[in-house]
């Protein structure tokens, strides 16, 4: 699918590596995502833009046949409710349940030296602070582009990334949605290639269905 | 035509008043210690909650630390979604993708820290022989319900666990925003290696799981079908719940060292209730 099915280009963004970035998305608006460097985990939440309803990874899982996201997934709120729609992607499948990195949760990963390093805890709060959220809209989270396979035993582990520069996904809104993005800062593990890079956010005005 | 008995304050209060004493199968036992069947070594005045939640039903707790929390599955048809709060600072909770990532094991079952999103543990799985738990589908929501079931209301037929859960939550002064992704435990799901979902189910009556509290702490219980029960009728048995006065995980408890992440989360509890005045 050319991304000029999507209708006329109406904000284009880039963002820098380790940093947050949110926009409403009205409905039927389409986001696409790129990893623009390759390898660069996008930690997402999403927000129904009206009362705030949160995304859920429960939810979101329970509405399809995997626990992984790809093309056709949808995205859907605590309620049960769609919030946006997997319409298209570059990589085979992204990651809803390893959650977000935090400076407290890297003190038990990786050890108390990384307590003062940036992380996607550190974005969202702060992002969501800009629209009158806090801690308690912080949920889990998506996090396109990062490969987080689980073993026969269980053992689940972010590893190695399979996307690669100029890959992206792309999202149709399907209610007025608040989008939070962290870009994610994570050193410590390979979720970026150890190396944070930028993120571009191309959103189209979607086409009357 | 003869008078009501209740058609009065004091023929009402008369007819109320004889109602006590009735037993129903679902219910609380109050005194605690009124419990006939304490747990091996524990004194039934250290008994703090005792209580059967009926399928369909939910509990709440400010539990201590250190307080012991059995959940018995009593017909092997009971699914406890649980969602733990630090009682001191309720916008710390639970955070499952927290707990499974930084334990590298989705699985849940003795041994598994529950960790908050704070980096620290609020509780401990210290007894379980069902093995058979979900930590990645959490519980259902009324419309899916209302789509499965026909309803999906707390009063109706097949309540969905997520309204449950808000109502255990509003009697802590939590409201909607507050629930996040519960555990549940005695409906098991394993995951196949395409990423789908393999329901396991029940391990049979009468198995229990026990969670030692780290940290004080709000303690919300839904019992309800799981979201991915395959049967086309909503079911759900009761739920036994008891808890008694304990002692958080010791200092030289071999949980404290089974894994470096461990070690930390526990070393960031202390670091954390000390500073409080509390450990």
């Amino acid at each position: 699918m050319s991304i000029t099915d999507y209708g006329t280009q109406i904000h284009r963004e880039t963002v820098a590596a380790r940093a947050p970035w949110s926009r409403v998305l009205r409905a039927g608006e389409v986001l696409v995502i790129v990893d623009v460097d390759g390898n660069q985990a996008v930690d997402f939440l999403a927000y129904d833009a009206h009362d705030r309803a949160a995304y859920s990874v429960p939810a979101t899982l329970q509405g399809q046949a995997s626990v992984f996201l790809t093309t056709g997934s949808v995205l859907r709120d605590a309620e049960h409710r769609p919030l946006l729609t997997v319409l298209d992607t570059d990589v085979d499948r992204h990651d809803t349940l390893g959650g977000a990195c935090s400076k407290e949760s890297n003190t038990l990963r990786y050890g108390h030296h990384t307590r003062g390093q940036h992380a996607c805890a550190e974005n969202f709060l702060a992002e969501l602070s800009l629209h009158g959220m806090g801690k308690r809209d912080q949920v889990s989270n998506v996090n396109w582009f990062m490969n987080v396979p689980v073993d026969p035993d269980g053992a689940l582990g972010i590893v190695d990334g399979i996307s690669s520069p100029g890959l992206s996904v792309t999202l149709r809104a399907e209610r007025d949605t608040l989008v939070v993005v962290s870009n994610c800062p994570q050193i410590n593990n390979p979720c970026n290639g150890f190396d944070p890079t930028r993120a571009e956010m191309i959103v189209y005005s979607g086409v009357a269905s | 035509m003869s008078a009501s008995t209740t058609s009065t304050t004091a023929g009402a209060r008369v007819h109320a008043r004889a109602q006590e004493g009735t037993v129903v199968d679902a219910m609380p036992l109050l005194p605690a210690s009124a419990h006939p069947a304490p747990p091996e070594g524990v004194e039934p005045g250290a008994l703090r909650w005792s209580e059967r939640i009926a399928g369909g039903g939910y509990g709440h707790r400010v539990l201590a630390r250190g307080t012991h929390l059995r959940l018995t599955d009593v017909d092997g048809d009971a699914c406890a979604s649980l969602v733990v709060y630090n009682a001191l600072e309720p916008h710390e909770r639970l955070n499952v993708a927290d707990t499974v990532k930084v334990q590298w094991q989705v699985y849940a079952g003795a041994g598994q820290l529950l960790l908050s999103d704070q980096g620290r543990v609020l509780a401990t799985v210290v007894a379980d022989d069902s093995g058979r738990h979900d930590t990645l589908y959490g519980t259902s929501a009324l419309a899916r319900n209302v789509e499965r079931y026909g309803d999906g209301s707390p009063q109706g037929p097949s309540p969905a666990g997520r309204e449950l859960l808000v109502l255990a939550a509003a009697k802590h002064g939590l409201d909607r925003r507050d629930v996040p992704p519960s555990v549940s435990y005695f409906q098991g799901v394993r995951i196949r290696e395409d990423g789908s979902p393999e329901f396991h189910g029940s391990a049979g009556a009468g198995r229990s799981v026990t969670i030692r509290f780290e940290m004080p702490a709000i303690v919300l219980l839904a019992d309800t079908a799981h979201p991915l029960d395959p049967r086309p009728e909503w079911s759900c048995g009761p739920l036994d719940v008891l808890a008694w006065a304990g002692e958080p995980t010791g200092a030289d408890d071999a949980l404290r060292t089974a894994s470096p992440e461990g070690r930390r989360a526990f070393l960031n509890t202390d670091d954390y209730l000390s500073a409080r005045g509390i450990a």
